[in-house]
């Protein structure tokens, strides 16, 4: 690891300062879970680091009734699968975190730290994208919102500038009759993902029909996809199995996976398909429940 | 310079193992201000002002830890290469959970690798540890 100057950041505005002073030559770094392997394999060599992880305005987890939820950058997973208030109410994001890396990786790395680095296979993404989560973003021209969909621009690549710091992410309560439901598939449990999906489904009054879906994929390109065929496919449609399999079978219109070391472009899409009906189904009988009343959420 | 290397080879504690450098097998496991962590993958710097609690301060007054003893009575230490980690991440894990089932046992060592693969007597220890620390009396 290259010798580099270390900053401690004492606030956001003084992260913001630093950033500003010390231009492309300064990399921020969170819980450093990715970052400090990048650093010993030398694949970025910065001349300063500014530490922001130690913000306690970043570090938080808020349920509004009505508007919805907002977690601060530098909350940890950690945090995030301990929340109270989001098991009993957005229990699809402790069930992501429950199983992202290992416990000593949720310690220390945080959700903002994990949306930044774009890992193309990150566990966070999916299921924050099918949510409806907006990124929070502050820099020296002052605060912008992007949707979360928009945030990734390609393989560890994101919208967010050298000078900027995302602040927060937060994403509206979910709607009645709706499920959101989340699977990943790897070989070996605390491995990285191969392939992730998330779906979010709301259905009519018939507690049948859907009126509104959304299905996130990882792992299948250079950034989280949303399935829109498969969604296009399924809405105003009477949902079964079948016409989840058959609509799961759309997937690869939206993916561009790669072969690389772990497997092959075609095993990404075929697991991808398996993946989105499986969590199609889930978020669907978590939608049909809450229809029916049988789920408080 | 990560926790790590600092702790191995700038102070020469050396109980800290040095596994994969990955942060994937846990060897390394420290706790930081009581929260379990990967030193390889933390940097020294990041850690000023903090509490790193390794392997070399779990005894108290001449006496092991009662998981330190328990690795020793079950047989939980083969190799031992992954102990020291072993042994944080379960200090760490009991601190939260002092009456575990077994199945919390195993997945609370999810970041732990045993490459002598001694899982079973691993878990036994940290539940004869947590019956220990309550005071049960059964060793």
């Amino acid at each position: 690891m290259k010798d580099f100057e270390y900053i401690r950041a004492r606030s956001v505005d003084h992260a913001l300062e630093v950033l500003a002073e010390k231009g492309e030559s300064a990399v921020k770094i969170a819980g450093g879970q990715s970052l400090l392997n990048i650093l010993k394999q030398g694949l970025m060599a910065p001349d300063c680091l500014v530490d922001i992880k130690g913000l306690e305005e970043l570090d938080f987890i808020e349920s509004n009734p009505g508007t919805g939820f907002r977690i601060g950058a530098l909350t940890t997973h950690a945090s995030i699968l301990d929340s109270e208030v989001l098991q009993s109410s957005c229990g699809v994001l402790a069930s992501m975190e429950r199983h992202l890396a290992t416990v000593q990786v949720r310690n220390w790395g945080t959700i903002g730290g994990n949306l930044c680095m774009a890992d193309p296979s990150s566990d966070a993404a999916p299921v924050l994208i099918a949510l409806g989560s907006t990124a929070h973003i502050r820099g020296p021209e002052g605060a912008r919102e992007v949707p979360l969909g928009e945030f990734f621009l390609g393989y560890y690549e994101t919208v967010v500038q050298p000078g900027e710091l995302l602040t927060e992410i937060s994403f509206p309560a979910i709607p009645p009759a709706t499920g959101v439901s989340y699977e990943k598939f790897r070989n070996v449990e605390g491995d990285a993902p191969i392939v992730v999906s998330s779906a979010f489904v709301s259905l009519e009054k018939d507690g049948r029909t859907l009126s509104d879906a959304r299905v996130v994929l990882g792992g299948v390109a250079s950034t989280p996809v949303r399935a829109t065929a498969v969604e296009d496919a399924l809405k105003g449609v009477k949902l079964t199995p079948a016409a989840v399999e058959s609509a799961s079978g759309l997937v690869a219109e939206s993916t561009s996976p790669i072969p690389d070391v772990v497997c092959s472009a075609e095993y990404r899409n075929k697991i991808a398909r398996v993946l989105a009906k499986r969590t199609l189904l889930s978020a669907f009988e978590e939608a049909k429940a809450a229809v029916g009343g049988k789920k408080h959420r | 310079m990560t926790l790590l290397d600092f702790l191995r080879e700038y102070l020469g504690m050396t109980g800290t193992n040095a596994g994969c450098r990955t942060g994937d097998c846990g060897a390394c496991t420290v706790l930081l201000d009581g929260k379990s962590v990967n030193s390889c993958l933390v940097l020294a710097c990041e850690c000023d002002g903090k509490a790193v609690l390794t392997i070399e301060g779990l005894s108290a007054g001449g006496r092991l830890h009662p998981l330190q003893e328990a690795f020793m009575d079950e047989g939980a230490v083969q190799c031992g290469f992954c102990t020291p980690g072993m042994i944080m991440r379960g200090v760490e894990f009991l601190r939260g959970n002092p009456d575990p089932s077994p199945a919390e046992a195993r997945v609370a060592i999810e970041g732990n690798i045993c490459r002598c693969t001694g899982y079973e007597n691993i878990v036994k220890a940290v539940l004869a540890a947590a019956r220990k620390m309550k005071g049960g009396g059964v060793a």
